[in-house]
C-alpha cells in the first residue's frame, strides 16, 4: 500500500520535472534566435540580405573594420562605452544601495514623504529634462566630454531605490540588533551585515547600472551632437543602421552587437556565483 | 451589519451590500471630516507658525551671541565650540550674497517677461543644426529666454537654501545657549560622530537628494514652466526668445486653438493605447517572469547556471541592438517570414508592421522577449530568500505545490515586488526602447494628429513632436507630458498607499 503511494508520487514527480524540461529547453529556443541570428548575420560576406538564417559565405572581415574603419571608429565608441559604464556602475551602486539601506532599516523625519516623492519625480518623461539637462552640463563645463553622462546617469540613481529596499526589509531585523549590542554603530551594519547577506541584489544592482550606461541612446546621442569622439556604442552601431547606411553596414552592425555583448556577458558570469541559495537561511535560530 | 452576517451571504449579495454601505456611510463620512476640520486647521496653523515662534523667541531671549547669528550665519555655534560649522555655516552666506549680486539679481529680474529687447540686428540667438540634425544654439545667453529661466530656478533654489541654513542656524544658537548650562556642550567632533549614528540617514542621502534635486527636479520645474510658454521652433523662427502666454496652450490641447482641433481625440486614443499597453506589458513580464524563475529553481532542476544564462544573453546584448534586429527580422520580407513561406505554414507574409492589431500584439510578444530575463533574475533573488521552513512545515501539512505557491510564494513576491510592479508600470507606460525602435510608432494613419502612429506611446509621441517634427513644439509637449505625469502619479499613488509592502514594512522581518 505504502509502496503504491511513493511510486506515484515519484511518477508525478516525474512527470513534471519532464515537462518542466520541455518547457525550459522551448524558451530556450526560443531566446536564442535573435542571438544566433545575430552572431551568423555578423559573419556575413553579403553586407546586407537579412532574409536568410545563415549566410551564403562566411568571412570574419566583419570584425576586422569595426577595429579599422577610421571613418567608424568603433573602437572609440567602445571605449567610451567602457569608462562611462564602469565608472557609473561604481557610483551608481553605492548610491542606490545605499538610498535603499537609508529608507529600508533608518527612521527619520522626512522618510515617506521622500519616499513618495522618488516615486513621482520618477514617473515625469525624462527625455523632455534632456534640454535642460545639457545646459545644466554646460554650466558645469562637462557638456562636450563623456563624464557629462556620468554625471546625468548617476545623479538620478537614487530613484531607483525600490527592489533593494525591498529586498532589505527582509533581512531579519534581529540581526541588526544582534550587532547594535555588540557595539556596532550604522555604517558597520551596512557594510558588514545587510551588504554580505543581500548578494543577490547587490549584484542585480551592478548588473542594472552597467547595463543602463552600456545601451543607453536617447541621453548619449544628446551629449555626441554628431560627434565621432563622444558617442558610445548605441549612437555609433545605431549611426550604422540608419535607413541610408543599413544596407551598407548591417553585418558589420551585428558585430558590432556581438561585440558588445561581450563585457556583459563577462560579468554576468563572474557575477552569478554570487547567487548562492539561501543567503540568509540560517542566520537567525528559532 | 457584522462582518460575520456579511460574511454569511452568498458571494454576489455580499458585493452589491458592499456597494451600498458605501454609498450609506457617505453622509456620517461628510460630518465628521466637517467635524475634524477645525482641529486639522489649527494643527496645520501651529505647524506654520511654529518656525515663526522659534525665530521671535530667540530674538527676543537671546544672547548676543545668538542676535548675532541672525546677522551672521552660524556665529552662534563659533562661539559655542562648533568652530568649524560655524565657519561653514558663515562662509555659505558669504557665497550667496556675492551669487545674488553678481547673478541672482540680473537674472531673476528678467524673470516677469523672459524676452528682453534684440540687439541691433534684431537677433538674440543663431540657431546651428549639425549633419545628424542636431540643433544647438550660439547666444548672447542674457537674451537666451530658456537661460533667463534656467537661472532664475537656480537662484530661487539657492534662496530657499539660504533661508534654511538661516533658519537652522539661529535655531541651533539659540538652542547651544539654552543647553550651555546644563548638558556638556557637543563639540564639531562630537557633531561629526554623530553621522555614523543618529544622524546617518543625513551621510547618505545627502549626495543622492543632491542630484535628484538638481538634474531631475529642477529640470522638471523648468519644463513645467515651459508648457505656460510658447517655445516653439516654429513660432520663434531662428530666435530662442519666448514670451508667457498662461494657460493658451492648454487651451489649445483641449481643442480650442486654431490648428489644434485633431489634438484632443489623437492624446485620448494614445493615451488609451498607452494603458492598455502598459497593463500587459507588466503583468506579464511579471507572471511569466517569475514562473519561469520557479522552474529554473525547482531543486530537481539540473544546470541551473546554463538555463539562466542563456535567457541572460538577452539582457547581455543591448535592447536597442536586439530590438532593431527584431524589426529587421519582422519586416514583411524578413526572416520569420521568410522561413514561415519555405515551411508551407502560411502562403502570405504576415504584416507584422502594417495592420495595427497585429502589431499591437507583437509589440507586446517582442516586450515579454526582452523583459522576462529582467524579470526573472529579481525573482530569483527574492525567490532564495523566502524561508525554507515555511515550505518545509507546509509540505508536512500536505500542502500540494500549487497551494504553496498560493499561499507562500506569491504573497511574498508581491510583498516584496508591489513598488517594483509600480515602477514597471510606470516604466511601461514612458517605454521609449521598445516602441520606437521596433515600430517608430507606425502604422501611421491620417486620422491622428502631429505624426502620431498608432502603436505610439503618449512618450514617443512627445518624441516626434520635440526631436523629429519639422515645428519643435515644446511647449506643446511640456503640456502633454505634465497630463502624462498626472495620469500615472494618480494610477501609482493610489497602488502604492494601498499596497501592503507600504502598510506593513515590518510584516516579514
Amino acid at each position: 500500500m505504502k509502496k503504491a503511494i511513493t511510486s506515484s508520487m515519484r511518477a508525478r514527480k516525474n512527470i513534471r520535472l519532464t515537462l518542466s524540461y520541455v518547457i525550459l529547453i522551448i524558451i530556450s529556443i526560443f531566446w536564442l534566435i535573435p542571438f544566433i541570428y545575430l552572431l551568423a548575420q555578423s559573419f556575413s560576406v553579403d553586407t546586407m540580405n537579412y532574409s536568410v538564417f545563415f549566410p551564403d559565405e562566411w568571412t570574419f572581415n566583419n570584425y576586422v573594420l569595426l577595429f579599422t574603419d577610421p571613418a567608424k571608429p568603433f573602437w572609440k565608441w567602445w571605449l567610451n562605452t567602457f569608462i562611462v559604464a564602469g565608472v557609473t556602475c561604481i557610483i551608481q551602486t553605492l548610491i542606490t544601495l545605499a538610498t535603499s539601506y537609508a529608507f529600508s532599516r533608518l527612521r527619520f523625519k522626512s522618510r515617506r514623504f521622500i519616499m513618495k516623492a522618488f516615486l513621482i519625480i520618477g514617473m515625469f518623461p525624462s527625455f523632455l529634462t534632456m534640454i535642460i539637462n545639457y545646459f545644466l552640463l554646460d554650466l558645469i563645463g562637462l557638456n562636450n566630454s563623456i563624464f557629462g553622462l556620468v554625471v546625468i546617469y548617476c545623479a538620478s540613481s537614487a530613484m531607483s531605490y525600490y527592489i533593494a529596499k525591498g529586498f532589505f526589509d527582509t533581512v531579519p531585523k534581529s540581526l541588526d540588533e544582534a550587532a547594535m549590542i555588540d557595539g556596532a554603530n550604522k555604517n558597520t551594519i551596512f557594510f558588514k551585515i545587510i551588504l554580505p547577506l543581500s548578494k543577490p541584489i547587490v549584484v542585480y544592482t551592478v548588473l542594472m547600472a552597467f547595463t543602463g550606461p552600456w545601451g543607453d541612446f536617447m541621453m548619449a546621442s544628446y551629449i555626441a551632437q554628431g560627434n565621432n569622439d563622444l558617442m558610445n556604442v548605441a549612437v555609433g552601431l545605431q549611426n550604422l543602421a540608419q535607413v541610408g547606411e543599413v544596407s551598407k553596414y548591417f553585418s558589420r552592425f551585428c558585430a558590432g552587437g556581438v561585440v558588445t555583448s561581450i563585457p556583459i556577458m563577462i560579468l554576468f558570469f563572474w557575477l552569478q556565483r554570487y547567487y548562492v541559495e539561501g543567503v540568509t537561511g540560517g542566520a537567525v535560530k528559532g | 451589519m457584522t462582518e460575520l452576517e456579511l460574511m454569511s451571504k452568498p458571494k454576489y449579495e455580499r458585493f452589491f451590500l458592499k456597494i451600498g454601505l458605501f454609498f450609506s456611510r457617505i453622509p456620517s463620512k461628510i460630518s465628521s471630516f466637517f467635524r475634524i476640520l477645525p482641529l486639522k486647521l489649527r494643527l496645520l496653523g501651529k505647524k506654520i507658525a511654529s518656525p515663526f515662534l522659534t525665530i521671535w523667541d530667540a530674538f527676543i531671549n537671546g544672547d548676543w551671541k545668538t542676535r548675532l547669528s541672525f546677522l551672521f550665519c552660524g556665529f552662534g555655534q563659533m562661539f559655542n565650540k562648533q568652530i568649524v560649522l560655524g565657519i561653514i555655516n558663515f562662509i555659505f552666506e558669504l557665497v550667496f550674497i556675492v551669487y545674488m549680486v553678481l547673478v541672482g539679481v540680473p537674472w531673476i529680474s528678467k524673470f516677469g517677461t523672459l524676452a528682453t529687447p534684440l540687439d541691433e540686428f534684431g537677433n538674440a540667438c543663431e540657431i546651428h543644426t549639425t549633419s545628424s540634425g542636431f540643433e544647438y544654439s550660439i547666444c548672447d545667453r542674457s537674451n537666451d529666454s530658456r537661460f533667463i529661466i534656467l537661472y532664475s530656478l537656480i537662484t530661487i533654489f539657492f534662496i530657499i537654501c539660504m533661508v534654511y541654513v538661516w533658519y537652522s542656524s539661529v535655531k541651533k544658537a539659540k538652542l547651544l545657549q539654552d543647553y550651555s548650562q546644563v548638558v556638556k556642550k557637543e563639540t564639531d567632533l562630537d557633531i561629526v560622530r554623530t553621522f555614523t549614528g543618529r544622524n546617518y540617514d543625513k551621510t547618505l542621502l545627502t549626495i543622492p537628494l543632491a542630484g535628484v534635486l538638481i538634474f531631475t527636479v529642477l529640470p522638471l520645474v523648468f519644463m513645467i514652466l515651459i508648457a505656460f510658454t510658447n517655445y516653439s521652433s516654429e513660432y520663434n523662427g531662428s530666435k530662442i526668445v519666448f514670451n508667457w502666454v498662461g494657460w493658451q496652450n492648454f487651451a489649445n490641447m483641449a481643442g480650442l486653438g486654431a490648428g489644434y482641433e485633431t489634438f484632443l481625440p489623437t492624446m485620448l486614443k494614445i493615451l488609451l493605447w498607452t494603458l492598455i499597453w502598459a497593463f500587459f506589458a507588466t503583468f506579464t513580464n511579471y507572471f511569466l517572469g517569475m514562473i519561469v524563475a520557479l522552474l529554473i529553481n525547482q531543486k530537481a532542476i539540473k544546470l541551473k547556471k546554463v538555463w539562466r544564462t542563456i535567457l541572460i544573453t538577452t539582457v547581455a546584448v543591448p535592447q536597442f541592438i536586439s530590438l532593431l534586429l527584431i524589426n529587421k527580422m519582422i519586416q514583411d520580407n524578413g526572416i520569420i517570414n521568410n522561413l514561415l513561406l519555405q515551411w508551407g505554414i502560411i502562403n502570405q507574409p504576415i504584416h507584422f508592421l502594417i495592420n495595427p492589431w497585429i502589431t499591437r500584439v507583437t509589440v507586446i510578444v517582442v516586450n515579454m522577449w526582452v523583459g522576462i530575463p529582467y524579470t526573472m533574475l529579481i525573482c530569483t533573488g527574492i525567490l532564495m530568500n523566502i524561508p525554507e521552513d515555511l515550505y518545509e512545515s507546509a509540505k508536512i501539512d500536505g500542502a500540494s505545490p500549487f497551494k504553496m505557491y498560493m499561499k507562500i510564494t506569491l504573497p511574498y513576491m508581491l510583498f516584496v515586488t508591489t513598488p517594483y510592479l509600480i515602477q514597471q508600470f510606470v516604466g511601461n507606460i514612458n517605454n521609449f526602447n521598445v516602441i520606437y525602435l521596433l515600430t517608430q510608432g507606425g502604422p501611421l494613419t491620417s486620422s491622428y494628429a502631429a505624426g502620431a502612429g498608432q502603436t505610439d506611446l503618449l512618450i514617443t509621441w512627445l518624441y516626434k513632436l520635440t526631436m523629429t517634427n519639422s515645428s519643435k513644439d515644446y511647449a506643446m509637449s511640456s503640456v502633454i507630458g505634465i497630463i502624462v505625469f498626472c495620469v500615472v502619479a494618480f494610477i501609482s499613488l493610489i497602488f502604492y498607499s494601498k499596497s501592503n509592502s507600504v502598510k506593513n514594512e515590518e510584516e516579514f522581518q
